[in-house]
C-alpha cells in the first residue's frame, strides 16, 4: 500500500527503512553521552542551581524577596506561568490537534514536543505554588473540608478553574505521552545488551509486545486521548485567561481574552518547538526525519497564530477606544506611550511584525533564520504577558496608588532558574528516551514522492523490488502487478 | 475432574491430551515476514486455509490488520464515555454539595447554585475521569503492567518484522504444513519456538 504522491514532499527522507528507523533513533539511547550533552547538561544544572538558590530565598524569607508591592501584587511570577503554561501548548497541539487533521508530519515531532509540554507545565507550575507563599499548604487549593472549619474550596473562582484546569492538562499530556512510549521502550528493550538497560525498559514498557489486538486497542486510545485534548489544550488557556478576563481591571476585563490567549499560546509554543527541535536535530542527527519541510510546516503555523494574535492586539486599542471607558482608553494609551511604552514596543515587534517574514519562502526554510524568529518569538510573547499584567496594574483607578515595578535578583533567579529546570528536563528526555515516535515514523514511511528514493528500494537488496513500488495492495511476490497507480486514492 | 465418573465419560484420546494443559509451555510455529502488504495477504491465505493464527506481533499498527484477523471492534470508546459522566456527575455533586447544600456562600452576590460558574471546573473533571479511567482499563483488559522481564517470540518484531504466530501441538505435527503455507505466501524465515508462562 505505497502511497506515491505526485506533489507532496516525502516525510522521511533518504529512503529509510524500518530497521534504519530504530537503528536511528535507539543510537542516542544506546551510545554514551557525547561532549556535547554534557556540556549543555551541565549549562542547565547551572540553571537548576540557581532555581533551587533563589526557590530557598524566596521560601526562607518570604515573598517580600520579589519585586512585588502594593499596586503591583503580580508580575513576573505570574508573567512567568503564563509564558510557560503558553509554551506547554503545543505540544498536545501537536499530538491531538494534529492527529485528528490527519496531518501525518506531526509523527517525527510529537514525541519532543509533548515532554516539552510535560517540562513546560511542571515550570509553569512552580510559580503559583511559590507565590503561596506557604506552599506546604498547596493542598488547599484542592476541594478538601479545610482543617479549620467546615469550608470549602470556591468553584466560582477562576484562580480554582485553574487548578483544575492545570491539573487535568498536566496528567492527561502524562499519560497520554507515556501511553506513546511503551511501544518504543519495548523496541529499546528488546535491542538491549546490558542487563540494567534491559530490566529498565522491560520496567518503562509494561509488558509491550506489539500483538495486533493491543495495537487495535493502542489506536483506539490515541484517537480518543486525542479526541478529547483537543478541546482540554483550549480550555486551559481560556481559563488562564479568565484569571484576567473575570476582574475589572482595566485591560484584562475584556472579551477577547480566551481566544487570543489560545492562540498566543500556539504561537509561543510553536517556537519554543522550533528552537528545540532545530538544536535537537543537529545534536542528534535527525535531519532525514525533522526535515526542512516541517519547519516550514510549523514556521506557517507560527505565522498564521502570530497574526490571529496582532489582530488580537489591534482589536483590543480599537475596543477601548470604541467602549468610550475613560479609565481601559487611559490603560491602552498608558500600555503604548506611558514609563512600559518599551515593552510594549517589544511586544508588538516581536509578536506582529517578527512572524510576517515568513510569508517569504526562503526564510520559512532558512534554519538560520527560523531559529531567530522563534528566539524572537520567544522572547515577544514574555512581554506580552509583562505588559498585560504589569501595564494594567501599574496604574489603575486611584492615581495615590500608582507604583512601578523593577524585578529583584531573586526575581530573575527563579526565571533563569526555570529554563535551567526545563532544560534540565529535557536534556535527561532526549538521552535516556526515544526523542521520535519510532512506530508512527514507521508507519508513514511508505509515503514517499514519485521521483524520490523509495521506501526500502534504495538500500535493501534482500527485497523484492516489486512489493515495494507496486500500488496494488495485496501483491503476492514474484507476481508483478498489473494494477494501474491511483493517485487519487491515500491510502490511509 | 476429581470424580471417577467423570473420567471414564471422557474419550480416551481427550484424555491423552491432558497433560499438556498442566504445563505452561506453548509451541508456535512463526512466519517472520518483512512487509505488512505481503503479511495482510497471508493473514488471508492462512485463516483461508483453515489454520486459527493466534496473535500477529508487528513494530507498529498495521492498517487493516484487524479486519485480517476478525479482531473486533474495541469497546474502549464506550468505557470512556461512561467514565466521562462520571467525571461529570461527580464534578456537579461536588459543587452542589460543597457550595449548595453543606456550607453555602455568597460570593460577588451570585446565588449559592451558580451554574455557570461551574462549567470549568465540571469539563475539565469530565476530560480527567475519561482520560485516565479509559487508559487504566486498557492497560488492565491488556495485561500491561511493569514487569522485569518482558517474554517475546521474536525480538525483530518490535523492530522492523511482522512475525505471525500459530500454536502447534504437542508433537508440532503441523509444522510442515505450517512452514509450506507460509512459504508460499512470502514469509521470509519460518521459525519454531517453545514459550513457558506466555
Amino acid at each position: 500500500m505505497q502511497y506515491v504522491s505526485p506533489v507532496r514532499e516525502p516525510l522521511v527522507t533518504s529512503g529509510k527503512t524500518y530497521h534504519d528507523v530504530t537503528q536511528d533513533i535507539c543510537y542516542q539511547v544506546e551510545a554514551a553521552p557525547n561532549i556535547r550533552w554534557m556540556g549543555a547538561l551541565g549549562v542547565a544544572l547551572i540553571g537548576l542551581a540557581i532555581f533551587f538558590y533563589s526557590v530557598y530565598r524566596t521560601l526562607w524569607y518570604g515573598i517580600g524577596e520579589w519585586g512585588l508591592n502594593k499596586t503591583i501584587g503580580w508580575a513576573w511570577d505570574i508573567t512567568n506561568f503564563v509564558w510557560w503554561v503558553g509554551i506547554g501548548h503545543a505540544g498536545t497541539l501537536i499530538s491531538a490537534v494534529l492527529l485528528l487533521f490527519r496531518q501525518k508530519w506531526r509523527s517525527s515531532i510529537n514525541r519532543a514536543a509533548e515532554a516539552m509540554t510535560i517540562f513546560a507545565v511542571i515550570c509553569a507550575a512552580m510559580f503559583p505554588v511559590l507565590h503561596m507563599g506557604r506552599p506546604w499548604l498547596a493542598f488547599y487549593v484542592f476541594p478538601l473540608q479545610n482543617t479549620l472549619g467546615s469550608l470549602w474550596a470556591n468553584f466560582n473562582s477562576p484562580l480554582l478553574w485553574d487548578v483544575f484546569a492545570i491539573s487535568t492538562y498536566f496528567t492527561v499530556s502524562l499519560v497520554f505521552w507515556y501511553t506513546g512510549l511503551v511501544p518504543d521502550f519495548a523496541t529499546i528493550r528488546d535491542r538491549a545488551k546490558g542487563k540494567i538497560a534491559r530490566v529498565s525498559y522491560s520496567l518503562l514498557s509494561m509488558g509491550w509486545t506489539g500483538s495486533a489486538k493491543h495495537w487495535s486497542r493502542y489506536e483506539t486510545v490515541s484517537l480518543i486521548l486525542a479526541g478529547v485534548s483537543t478541546p482540554l489544550v483550549l480550555s486551559v488557556h481560556t481559563i488562564v485567561s479568565m484569571d484576567f478576563a473575570t476582574s475589572v481591571v482595566p485591560g484584562w476585563h475584556t472579551t477577547i481574552f480566551p481566544p487570543y490567549f489560545v492562540a498566543g499560546a500556539i504561537f509561543s509554543g510553536f517556537a519554543m518547538v522550533l528552537t528545540l527541535m532545530l538544536i535537537t536535530r543537529v545534536v542528534f542527527k535527525l535531519e532525514d526525519y525533522i526535515t526542512l519541510e516541517h519547519i516550514a510546516l510549523m514556521n506557517k503555523i507560527m505565522m498564521v497564530t502570530g497574526s490571529i494574535v496582532g489582530v488580537a492586539y489591534i482589536t483590543e486599542f480599537f475596543i477601548a477606544w470604541y467602549s468610550q471607558v475613560e479609565y481601559e482608553q487611559y490603560c491602552f494609551i498608558n500600555r503604548a506611550t506611558g514609563p512600559y511604552w518599551w515593552a510594549y514596543l517589544s511586544m508588538m515587534s516581536c509578536n506582529v511584525l517578527s512572524p510576517q517574514f515568513v510569508w517569504i519562502r526562503r526564510i520559512r526554510y532558512s534554519i538560520t533564520m527560523t531559529f531567530i524568529l522563534s528566539i524572537i518569538v520567544n522572547i515577544g510573547m514574555w512581554f506580552e504577558r509583562f505588559v498585560i499584567i504589569v501595564s494594567s496594574l501599574h496604574r489603575d483607578y486611584l492615581p495615590s496608588s500608582w507604583a512601578m515595578f523593577s524585578p529583584t535578583i531573586i526575581d530573575i533567579g527563579i526565571y533563569v532558574g526555570t529554563i535551567g529546570l526545563f532544560f534540565t528536563l529535557f536534556l535527561l528526555f532526549a538521552k535516556f528516551f526515544p526523542v521520535i515516535n519510532m512506530a508512527e515514523v514507521k508507519t508513514i514511511l511508505k509515503y514517499t514522492v514519485n521521483d524520490g528514493p523509495t521506501y526500502g528500494g534504495a538500500n535493501d537488496g534482500s527485497r523484492n523490488p516489486s512489493l515495494h513500488t507496486s500500488p496494488a495492495p495485496y501483491s503476492t511476490p514474484g507476481v508483478p502487478a498489473s494494477a494501474p497507480v491511483n493517485y487519487d486514492k491515500q491510502n490511509d | 475432574m476429581t470424580s471417577p465418573a467423570v473420567t471414564t465419560a471422557v474419550p480416551a484420546t481427550i484424555v491423552h491430551t491432558e497433560p499438556a494443559t498442566h504445563s505452561s509451555t506453548k509451541r508456535f510455529a512463526l512466519g517472520i515476514f518483512d512487509d505488512e502488504d505481503v503479511l495482510l495477504h497471508a493473514i488471508d491465505n492462512i485463516r483461508a486455509a483453515g489454520v486459527k493464527i493466534y496473535d500477529v506481533f508487528s513494530p507498529y499498527p498495521v492498517h487493516g490488520i484487524d479486519d485480517a484477523l476478525g479482531i473486533e471492534r474495541s469497546r474502549l470508546p464506550i468505557a470512556a464515555f461512561f467514565y466521562g459522566m462520571c467525571g461529570l456527575a461527580f464534578a456537579l455533586w461536588l459543587q452542589f454539595y460543597t457550595l449548595g447544600f453543606d456550607w453555602p456562600m455568597i460570593i460577588g452576590g451570585k446565588p449559592h447554585i451558580s451554574l455557570p460558574a461551574w462549567i470549568p471546573v465540571s469539563f475539565e473533571l469530565t476530560v480527567f475521569f475519561t482520560c485516565h479511567g479509559m487508559v487504566i482499563t486498557f492497560y488492565m483488559i491488556s495485561k500491561l503492567y511493569p514487569r522485569f522481564k518482558t517474554p517475546v517470540l521474536d525480538v525483530r518484531s518490535t523492530d522492523d518484522k511482522f512475525v505471525v504466530a500459530i500454536e502447534l501441538d504437542e508433537q508440532s505435527s503441523q509444522l510442515p504444513k505450517l512452514t509450506q503455507l507460509f512459504r508460499e505466501n512470502g514469509a521470509s524465515e519460518v521459525n519454531q519456538k517453545e514459550m513457558t508462562k506466555f
